[in-house]
């Protein structure tokens, strides 16, 4: 018999491959299964919680509203220099007309209009206006075109015009009321070559009626916004004798006539429309959230802003954000320092007392976990409001006069009193299932050794204990930190959390990219916390039981 | 040279003694008055019902090893906690030094005491353990120091004083326990069953230097323990624990040799009973029909008169089958074998007795031995004096 403990190299298994990769072979399967048990898990969590949790992440830098929206202008502006103290050069002023015509028709202006608002009070009304007005500027050429040859006032011969021949044969041969798609646009190769911003804002014309109207192209009548860019074509003379395709006459026609034409002046139109227009600051604030990503909402959410000078601290008026953070880790603190206080006790009391007087205080500790927490809030509410039942009782004691009553709720007094409450058996049954493991005997030993009860207590027992209050604290500060209900309902204005700021964001200002930035910062700060303990008392001191 | 022994040697001049001890075991000596531990009609009820210590007596004087011996629920351990001062005793009067103890808390009783499950604090080292108790008293810290490397090296642990409770082995907790309970030098120690969880070897080894340890620290000593070996081997005096009361207390030799009552008798070792009814009773010798009808001779030791009913309880190796070992005159009994047993150093043989077939016969092995065979009939009998007429 060979013995294997002779060989070199790596250990081998009776039929010659490794034994590694043999045992690897074994354990796959193994490895398989437990794997597929825990997949219901693992996909709904990934869909559930982690992929929401990364969506929210990426909101609170996400900034594509303003480039997707205004793509010419915010190209254009890049070179702009804001410090100059010039509103900027009449062709941004162009592209924003492009920009902010085609945002009208697809109705975003008004989006990115209360998106900016968040940085400039007022942008918002600004392209409200200015998408009603912006059709005025393209129909003093419309009109011109339109007054000079029935030609252009027909969809038919513009799309003769715009179109390949290829498309236009398809789109003869569709019906338009069989189920069959419309034939995509394709636009007349000659017609790009010479006249290149028609034949651009013509396709995103028909590309907006049969993707998004889902109209019939042959019957929609172009944007003003093409007359526009026919003039703009044409007024630079392009070399339009070798087309001879459909509508050349008319070309021609109207290149000599363009020169006569009334023309817009892209830069006062828009001061007509609001005088904001030609505000520096306004550009500037487009100008500097013109990047796909921003740090504007994290600074936001520590009340900072961006400003051309880098990023600065908002006025003291505005700062709300820092203040309700620090008031949110302070309440929380002293939330979970009650529960430690009022709890402990308790636990004792759960972990010593014998089976049958301790299942009845058991029931009584989770018995609020089977009432709804809305209404063990609003219990709150008429217990400690001016004219509630600790007033009422307060002043029949005489201990406090009719004329000042207490103010207990709509204030921090009220949530940190209603919180505990809530929280309570969060802390309480933890600290209980490390005290069971604690066994009695371990005081009768130190007392026998000669320790006080005090002594026996707080040298023996309580450190054995300390696990018990590090999970309850971690449990009860998470849960606290987040709380949202509660302070809404008892907290007033001076008790609300930052939850309840990330609430309002979400659902009334509808600043999602704020809420998530705020969010984002409430969970570095736990994760940060969580980091803190397990430097100063250890993760491992922390138990749930056992 | 045992280990024991020789930390001993070195105990002897730091250690505060009360009682001279010359390496011989020694009986205390019950009939002086300096009573050291007195329990006095001590009863004990936890719901007011039931007396689960009924009419305790007891005095040990000082130095002495005494066991409480007995089965779960027979009130040993609720009498070792009162003692300690967890439990308080319904009625009557405990005194330590000639003083009532009824009234004193517990960490003012100054006794020493180790745990079942040895109750080593885990979140603190073993020199923290030892040291425990000599902070609460307020020792400064090198009288501290000095006195737990004393109280480690006297259980050969000094090497393990930076060890949390949770690095050690069984055996090293219980001798940490016992390092613990002897730190601060207290004149009595109460052990609860302290080796109930080691194995047998182990348990056997702890016993030899726990006696030895506590005869040369001359400390008094109360010992719970269920395990009747242990009492045998350990104590001064035993005892036996039924029912809330004391059965029988004596030292070990007088427990197994002259049980007082078919319990003790029972309880302690392996015991041969028989039933019957005393016919007469003549000084020093009881005769006894028993329920079959046959005649033996016994000891009366708890019977008075004739016509009482008997239980006759008599040692399997005091049981003889070769006529040349029995007196003439003594009463036989015929026997039948129906099991023989090879124990190495003893044969064991179950035989059928008066209708009985649970009769033990222990024989030495020894050259002239004969190993007997099922089947076969024999004559047994015995001494009078080992032959013990009890309570039925």
């Amino acid at each position: 018999m060979r013995d294997t403990t002779d060989q070199t190299g790596p250990m081998m298994a009776a039929d010659g491959t490794p034994l590694k990769t043999s045992l690897n072979r074994a354990l796959r399967r193994q490895k398989l299964r437990a794997l597929a048990l825990i997949a219901p898990l693992l996909i709904f969590i990934l869909v559930t919680f982690i992929a929401p949790i990364a969506d929210m992440l990426f909101r609170s830098v996400e900034n594509q509203i303003v480039s997707d929206t205004l793509p010419r202008t915010t190209t254009l502006l890049a070179d702009w220099e804001g410090d100059s103290g010039e509103i900027p050069s009449p062709e941004v002023f162009k592209a924003l007309y492009t920009d902010i015509f085609v945002a009208q028709e697809r109705k975003l202006h008004t989006r990115l209009g209360s998106r900016l608002n968040y940085e400039l009070t007022g942008v918002s009304s600004l392209f409200r206006k200015s998408g009603r007005r912006v059709e005025d500027m393209g129909e003093v050429y419309q009109d011109q075109f339109e007054d000079l040859n029935d030609f252009w006032k027909d969809s038919e011969t513009w799309n003769a015009l715009m179109g390949s021949d290829d498309w236009l044969a398809e789109q003869a041969a569709w019906d338009d009321k069989s189920d069959a798609r419309q034939p995509a646009f394709e636009p007349r190769e000659e017609i790009i070559n010479l006249l290149p911003q028609t034949a651009e804002t013509f396709e995103i014309f028909a590309d907006f009626v049969q993707n998004e109207d889902e109209d019939n192209l042959a019957k929609e009548d172009p944007w003003a916004l093409v007359y526009s860019a026919l003039y703009d074509d044409l007024i630079q003379e392009p070399d339009i004798s070798g087309y001879g395709g459909p509508g050349s006459a008319e070309l021609l026609e109207a290149m000599a006539a363009v020169r006569t034409f009334e023309t817009v002046d892209y830069t006062a139109a828009f001061q007509d429309i609001d005088k904001d227009w030609h505000d520096i600051e306004v550009w500037q604030t487009i100008q500097t959230y013109s990047p796909d990503f921003t740090s504007g909402y994290f600074l936001n959410a520590v009340d900072m802003k961006k400003s051309p000078d880098g990023p600065e601290m908002r006025p003291e008026n505005e700062q709300i954000y820092i203040k309700l953070f620090i008031r949110t880790l302070f309440m929380s603190l002293v939330i979970t320092g009650s529960c430690i206080l009022l709890g402990y006790p308790v636990a004792w009391l759960l972990a010593n007392l014998p089976a049958r007087t301790a299942n009845l205080l058991m029931i009584l500790v989770l018995l609020p976990f089977w009432t709804s927490l809305l209404v063990r809030t609003s219990a709150w509410k008429v217990m400690l409001q001016q004219q509630g039942v600790v007033n009422d009782t307060l002043v029949w004691l005489g201990i406090v006069a009719d004329g000042g009553r207490l103010a207990l709720i709509n204030n921090q007094t009220g949530t940190i009193i209603a919180m505990t409450h809530i929280l309570l058996p969060f802390m309480i049954l933890p600290l209980y299932s490390v005290m069971k493991t604690i066994p009695p005997s371990y005081l009768r030993a130190a007392k026998s050794l000669g320790a006080t009860n005090w002594t026996a207590f707080w040298r023996v027992y309580f450190p054995q204990s300390v696990p018990g209050i590090g999970a309850g604290s971690i449990l009860v500060f998470i849960l606290a930190i987040g709380y949202y209900i509660t302070p809404e309902l008892v907290g007033g204005t001076t008790g609300t959390f930052i939850s309840n700021r990330i609430a309002y964001h979400i659902s009334s200002s509808l600043n999602w990219g704020l809420a998530a930035a705020l969010g984002a910062i409430l969970l570095a700060l736990v994760l940060a916390l969580y980091w803190a303990y397990d430097k100063i008392v250890g993760i491992d001191n922390v138990k749930l039981g056992g | 040279m045992h280990p024991v022994s020789f930390f001993v040697l070195e105990l002897r001049q730091s250690v505060r003694k009360t009682a001279g001890y010359n390496g011989e075991p020694r009986l205390a000596d019950t009939t002086t008055g300096d009573a050291f531990v007195e329990f006095e009609r001590v009863q004990k009820s936890y719901d007011g019902e039931t007396l689960v210590v009924k009419d305790l007596n007891l005095s040990m004087p000082k130095g002495e090893f005494l066991t409480m011996l007995g089965p779960s629920g027979s009130g040993k351990t609720t009498c070792l906690m009162m003692l300690a001062g967890f439990e308080t005793a319904t009625h009557g009067d405990i005194r330590l030094a000639g003083q009532s103890i009824n009234n004193i808390p517990p960490h003012k009783r100054g006794i020493g005491m180790v745990f079942q499950n040895y109750a080593l604090f885990p979140h603190m080292t073993v020199a923290e353990n030892l040291s425990f108790p000599l902070e609460v008293r307020k020792m400064g810290k090198s009288d501290r120091e000095a006195k737990i490397k004393r109280a480690l090296d006297m259980v050969q642990m000094g090497a393990f004083a930076g060890r949390r409770p949770s690095q050690l082995s069984g055996g090293q907790q219980q001798r940490i326990a016992l390092a613990r309970a002897l730190v601060f030098e207290p004149e009595l120690v109460l052990m609860d069953e302290p080796l109930g969880a080691l194995d047998k070897q182990l348990r056997e080894t702890l016993q030899f230097e726990i006696t030895n340890l506590a005869h040369d620290l001359g400390i008094t000593v109360v010992y719970v323990t269920h395990d009747q070996t242990e009492a045998l081997t350990m104590s001064d005096r035993v005892a036996v624990f039924d029912d809330g009361r004391i059965q029988q207390l004596a030292p070990p030799d007088q427990l197994y040799e002259a049980p007082e009552n078919s319990f003790v008798a029972q309880f302690i070792g392996e015991n041969n009973t028989l039933e019957g009814v005393v016919k007469e009773i003549k000084g020093e010798t009881a005769l006894v029909e028993l329920d079959d009808g046959e005649l033996i001779d016994a000891k009366p030791v708890n019977v008075a008169r004739a016509g009482e009913r008997t239980r006759v309880s008599i040692r399997p190796e005091r049981v003889e089958y070769k006529k040349e070992r029995l007196s003439p005159d003594a009463h036989t009994l015929k026997a039948e074998v129906l099991e023989f047993i090879y124990m190495g150093d003893i044969f064991r043989t179950r035989l059928r007795v008066a209708g009985r077939e649970d009769f033990i016969m222990k024989c030495r092995n020894a050259p002239d031995q004969t190993r007997l065979k099922p089947g076969e009939q024999l004559e047994i009998g015995w001494l009078p004096q080992d032959c013990r007429a009890l309570d039925a």
